[in-house]
């Protein structure tokens, strides 16, 4: 029977995307599903370190190893998403000695490149580090944009002919007896692209092999096929500082422990993380203990985070897996490993495999190694290329720093969209049109908008995440209104509207845990602005009944109107009401 | 020694400009000490007195657009600011505010609310509004076109009369984008487009002829005009002269010309700010920004002193009685920390929460209790401390730093400003005046 795909891939985020690439650029037909926008799990929620390796290289050398192996691939293939920033391991006076010992034994052993710096030169690299920190271990971790890097995958896989489709749910494996041949999907309504389904309809896929890349959901997936993956979801709270306080990735050098790094991104710092396991990857509390205590503890290697102003915190859900049998107690003792799960020869159930646990770092080995599987299994010959082709936006960095001089690049935010668009920059900056900034705090200009519009249509979640528009300090207060002036008149005015209440109020969800200080006052303007300004909260055009506007003032000189319909009205009404022909 | 004054009013927003001006206009000695900006640089120049009332109903939907707000400020609850100075001083405030701003703002004719266009489509109630709005009311039935520009993202006219239209309105709304003649950066700033219409600078038009700034906006709008007796533009015409760039629209046009208000920065909340400041200086009262009061002294229970930092140099400041008008969240009269809710001077008692993620609701639009943060006045407007006395004999609060209203959701922001400075002004001047009387008295008996 003819299916209606070769490989269908389940989950957009960094695996699945990474997998839709790969299988695409061997020649294969790929359709990808998402249940919301890429990155929406666990890759839009992570802390954005491009890990070297340093942080497992005491614990888990084969995890060290395999990310210092990918750290060095992605500066290659995805220059535009990675931001060299170095790494320091830093050890204060009651951290131990020995184990600063081991973790620079463990990086030379796994190939990791260390230097040891005295107390001294680490502030020389980070002058807000405490005064009392004694030595740190400078290896090469970066930062990483992971929407950018997820998004330029998933449109490199299109390119090369895959179906990628957005908001489209699974709800049911297909299986017929010991096979897996498919997937049931419901289609969101809503704005954006998701209109090109209609609203709330299903649609059965079927196809030759499917892949079940989705991450800390993946148990709920494999039990639709009364399959048994033994997911162990564990959340990490990560806090948004509203500046950048060090440019270079801040690690405690001391073995595991909650609120140990600090990441700078673009232009904040982030603060993470916590480790506990929880039941359900899509319900789970964020506690105010996890925010205080990134504050807190950081605090201890650079004490200015003390007193600096947080403009949100979010958390994420780790897809750590655990081999049956197991049954290790703390979630922070449970392997970084990947595990490629056929279920054909666990279960013996055909047509499907399951990839769990792993890291955003090593998303491109692991998706290799599922598409050498997946190619075995279909008796298909082609090797992966996903480590020598330069990933969108990447292909020639030399061509956008040259870009940068052309376009005469003194002005941050052209720099920074530059950045962001790496050598795509000519082909969407270059416009006669005027091209005002939209976002100021993020310098996103009106012709990056208009290209991620293109790409994700009336969804301004999707936009937001292609370029970062409202995820800076004001977190949307002043923006997301110009934001979604920008879809008109490309879209109507009841979408636009729609669209822009479904990203006010998904900024607003993400503040609630910097809502003191500084924040607080910001929120109270935007609050203010939106409410008071602009009346969105009561807006009639958002509500049943019809207002009646005679009822209210029409100035001083409009005197009582001799229109026939005023009869029936009160004489307040015929005062207030304006005239038509003055 | 220190300064002395008789009244002393803390905060230059409009709450504080209006207690000044009425402590003055019963014959005080006023000075008056601010810090930064006032809010008016973000609000958009509107008076509300009151557009919706808080519901009890269970949905949370609030009641309105109310038509009078005066008969509905019986139906907020005790605790409401307007409660405490009554109707009837809310009604003396508004005319003591119509003396100061003269004929630049409209709506004193009638106790009905006007519905004025927002920058986003919608509409919203307000009390009082500037005479560059007055064209634009939403219960006038002319047709009208709206005109954005490419280069201000703010506004976008077509959309705006689409949502106009989706909100029910009387009239036809029709709008276009063009290019502002004159406008070279694509990030201008709005007071840039302002000054270029009131010095109606010479620019550059489409056919390369050279007009200025005034005649060449009007006719690019005049193509597009299909019959529309008033057109809208966002709020930059004219930062100094704005009568006069609109008066010179209107009498190319042919038609009536608005201003829809906008964010910040805007100009007609500046204007006002302008208009707010030069009643100042013809009371006679003392100004001074960009000085904070940082400190004060105890005497009793009394302010004996404040400390207000210039540069660096503390310098003491005395008066007989004390206003507190340092604005809520935005203005700096309240700020927050992890833990707790102050206000920063004089440690005033604010009421929260003690778990900070009480303070707000989970929907962007839903009842939060930050918006109502601020310190809580007994019957002349002295803040209480936690037990319900009064902090101090001689403090009186005004405008935003007072607590128990969501001027936000409300619409009520600038009418609370205007009527608890103007009460919190009189009760100053009069206890100042008391104490003049008494001290006059020990000097010469009789
Ligand atoms: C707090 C935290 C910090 C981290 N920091 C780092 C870091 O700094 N560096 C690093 O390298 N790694 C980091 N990680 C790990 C890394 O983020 C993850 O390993 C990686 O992003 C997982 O990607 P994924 O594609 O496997 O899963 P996901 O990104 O979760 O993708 C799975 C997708 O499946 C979708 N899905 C679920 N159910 C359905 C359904 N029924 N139908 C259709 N789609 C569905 C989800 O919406 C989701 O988009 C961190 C993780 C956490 C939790
Ligand atoms: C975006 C926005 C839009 C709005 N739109 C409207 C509207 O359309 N209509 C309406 O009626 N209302 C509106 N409002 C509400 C209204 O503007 C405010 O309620 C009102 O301006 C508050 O005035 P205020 O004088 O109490 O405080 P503020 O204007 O905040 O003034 C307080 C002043 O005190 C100073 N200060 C603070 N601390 C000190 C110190 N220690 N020493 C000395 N000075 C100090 C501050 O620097 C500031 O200048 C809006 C508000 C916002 C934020």
């Amino acid at each position: 029977m003819a299916r209606d795909t070769e490989v269908l891939v389940l989950g957009g985020g960094s695996t699945g995307c990474g997998i839709a690439r790969d299988l695409a650029m061997r020649g294969l037909e790929v359709t990808l599903v998402e249940r919301g926008n890429l990155t929406e799990g666990t890759t839009g929620r992570m802390h954005g370190l491009l890990h070297s390796g340093g942080r497992y290289a005491v614990s888990d050398r084969a995890s060290a190893r395999e990310c210092i192996e990918e750290n060095r691939v992605l500066r290659e293939i995805a220059g535009h998403c990675v931001e060299e920033t170095g790494g320091l391991f830093v050890k204060r006076p009651e951290d131990s000695d020995d184990y600063f010992r081991k973790k620079l034994e463990g990086c030379r052993d796994c190939d990791i490149p260390a230097r040891v710096l005295s107390g001294r030169e680490a502030r020389e690299v980070e002058p807000y580090l405490a005064k009392d920190v004694e030595r740190a271990i400078e290896v090469p971790d970066g930062a990483v944009d992971p929407f950018r890097l997820c998004v330029a995958n998933a449109v490199d896989a299109e390119r090369h002919g895959a179906r990628i489709e957005t908001h489209a749910e699974v709800i049911d494996l297909l299986r017929e007896g010991d096979d897996v041949y498919g997937v049931e999907v419901r289609h969101d309504s809503g704005p954006g692209k998701r209109t090109h389904r209609a609203p709330g309809t299903t649609e059965e896929i079927t196809a030759d092999y499917v892949v079940n890349a989705t991450g800390a959901w993946a148990g709920q997936i494999g039990a639709m096929a009364d399959l048994e993956i033994e997911v162990r979801p564990s959340k990490g709270v990560m806090t948004i500082m509203n500046v950048r306080q060090v440019d270079t990735v801040v690690n405690r050098c001391r073995p595991k422990g909650d609120a140990d790094i600090v990441v700078p991104h673009e232009t904040t710092a982030i603060l993470g993380t916590t480790d506990e396991e929880v039941e359900d990857p899509d319900d789970y509390p964020e506690e105010q203990w996890e925010v205080d205590q990134m504050i807190d503890t950081l605090a201890e290697l650079v004490p200015i985070l003390e007193e600096a102003r947080t403009i949100r915190s979010f958390w994420g859900v780790r897809p750590l897996y655990e081999p049956p049998g197991t049954g290790t107690q703390d979630p922070t003792d449970i392997t970084r490993d990947f595990f490629l799960l056929d279920h054909d020869e666990r279960d013996g159930v055909a047509g499907i495999a399951s990839i769990v646990g792993g890291k955003f770092t090593t998303y491109r080995a692991m998706a290799e190694e599922i598409a050498d599987h997946v190619c075995a299994e279909l008796g298909v010959d082609a090797r992966c290329r996903t480590a020598d082709e330069a990933l969108p936006g990447s292909e020639n960095l030399a061509d956008l720093e040259n870009a940068m001089d052309d376009f005469g690049l003194r002005s941050p935010i052209a720099r920074r969209s530059k950045q962001r668009l790496g050598s795509r920059s000519r082909e969407v900056l270059e416009t006669d049109e005027p091209n005002p900034v939209i976002c100021a705090c993020e310098g996103v200009t009106r012709a990056e908008m208009q290209d991620a519009i293109e790409q994700s249509g009336s969804d301004l979640n999707a936009v937001r995440i292609r370029t970062r528009a409202s995820m800076g300090n004001c977190q949307g207060g002043f923006c997301t209104q110009e934001m979604a002036h920008e879809l008109h008149p490309e879209y109507d005015e009841p979408t636009v509207r729609d669209a822009l209440d479904e990203l006010y109020q998904e900024r607003w969800k993400g503040q609630r845990h910097a809502l003191w200080g500084e924040q607080l006052s910001q929120a109270m303007l935007s609050y203010a602005l939106h409410a008071t300004t602009l009346n969105r909260d009561s807006d009639p055009a958002g509500r049943d009944g019809d207002l009646e506007y005679g009822a209210f003032d029409a100035g001083p000189d409009a005197g009582p109107d001799a229109d026939a319909d005023a009869t029936d009205r009160t004489p307040l009404d015929r005062r207030a009401d304006g005239g038509e022909d003055r | 020694m220190a300064i002395e004054d008789d009244v002393l009013v803390i905060g230059g927003g409009i709450a504080g400009a209006t207690a000044a001006l009425s402590a003055a206009d019963e014959g005080a000695d006023v000075r008056l000490v601010t810090h930064k900006e006032s809010t008016l640089r973000n609000a958009s120049g509107l008076i509300d007195v009151l557009g919706y009332l808080p519901s009890d109903d269970a949905d949370g939907a609030s009641e309105g657009p109310l038509v009078d707000p005066f008969a509905a400020i019986p139906d907020l609850p005790e605790t409401h600011p307007y409660r405490t100075v009554g109707v009837e001083a809310v009604r003396e405030a508004l005319a003591f505010f119509d003396g100061i701003v003269g004929d630049a703002y409209l709506g004193a004719h009638t106790d009905d609310n006007a519905l004025v266009p927002t920058h986003g489509g919608s509409i919203k109630p307000t009390a009082r509004y500037p005479r560059s709005s007055a064209a634009g009311l939403a219960s006038d039935r002319r047709d009208a076109l709206l005109v954005g520009f490419e280069t201000l993202p703010t506004f976008e006219g077509p959309l705006a009369a689409a949502h106009l239209e989706a909100a029910g309105v009387p009239f036809q709304a029709r709008g276009v984008t063009l290019s502002f003649p004159g406008i070279v950066r694509d990030d201008a700033k709005v007071t840039r487009y302002a000054h270029l219409l009131d010095r109606d600078e010479t620019v550059s038009t489409a056919t390369g002829a050279e007009t200025g700034a005034r005649e060449a906006l009007a006719a690019a709008v005049e193509a597009h005009l299909e019959g529309e007796k008033r057109v809208g533009f966002p709020a930059v015409l004219g930062d100094e002269g704005p009568d006069e760039v609109r008066a010179a629209l209107e009498a190319h046009l042919g038609v009536d010309v608005f201003e829809v208000p906008m964010g910040p920065p805007s100009l007609p909340g500046l204007r006002l700010e302008d208009r707010l400041y030069a009643a100042l200086e013809t009371a006679g009262v003392e100004v001074r920004s960009g000085v904070p009061v940082v400190d004060y002294e105890r005497d009793d229970g009394r302010i004996d002193r404040v400390v207000v930092d210039r540069n660096g140099a503390e310098i003491p400041h005395r008066a007989d009685q004390y206003v507190l008008a340092t604005g809520g969240l935005v203005g700096k009269g309240v700020e927050s920390n992890r833990e707790r809710v102050i206000e920063p001077i004089f440690d005033c008692h604010v009421p929260h929460a003690t778990d900070r993620y009480d303070w707000f609701s989970e929907d962007a639009f839903g009842e939060h209790p930050f918006a109502r943060f601020g310190v809580v006045p007994d019957g002349e407007l002295r803040p209480r401390d936690g037990s319900g006395n009064a902090e101090f004999q001689n403090l009186r609060a005004a405008g935003a730093v007072l607590g128990g209203y969501d001027y936000a959701a409300e619409k009520s922001g600038a009418g609370v400003s205007i009527a608890t400075g103007y009460v919190a002004g009189r009760h100053a001047a009069a206890r100042a005046t008391d104490a003049r009387l008494a001290t006059n008295d020990e000097v010469t008996p009789q």
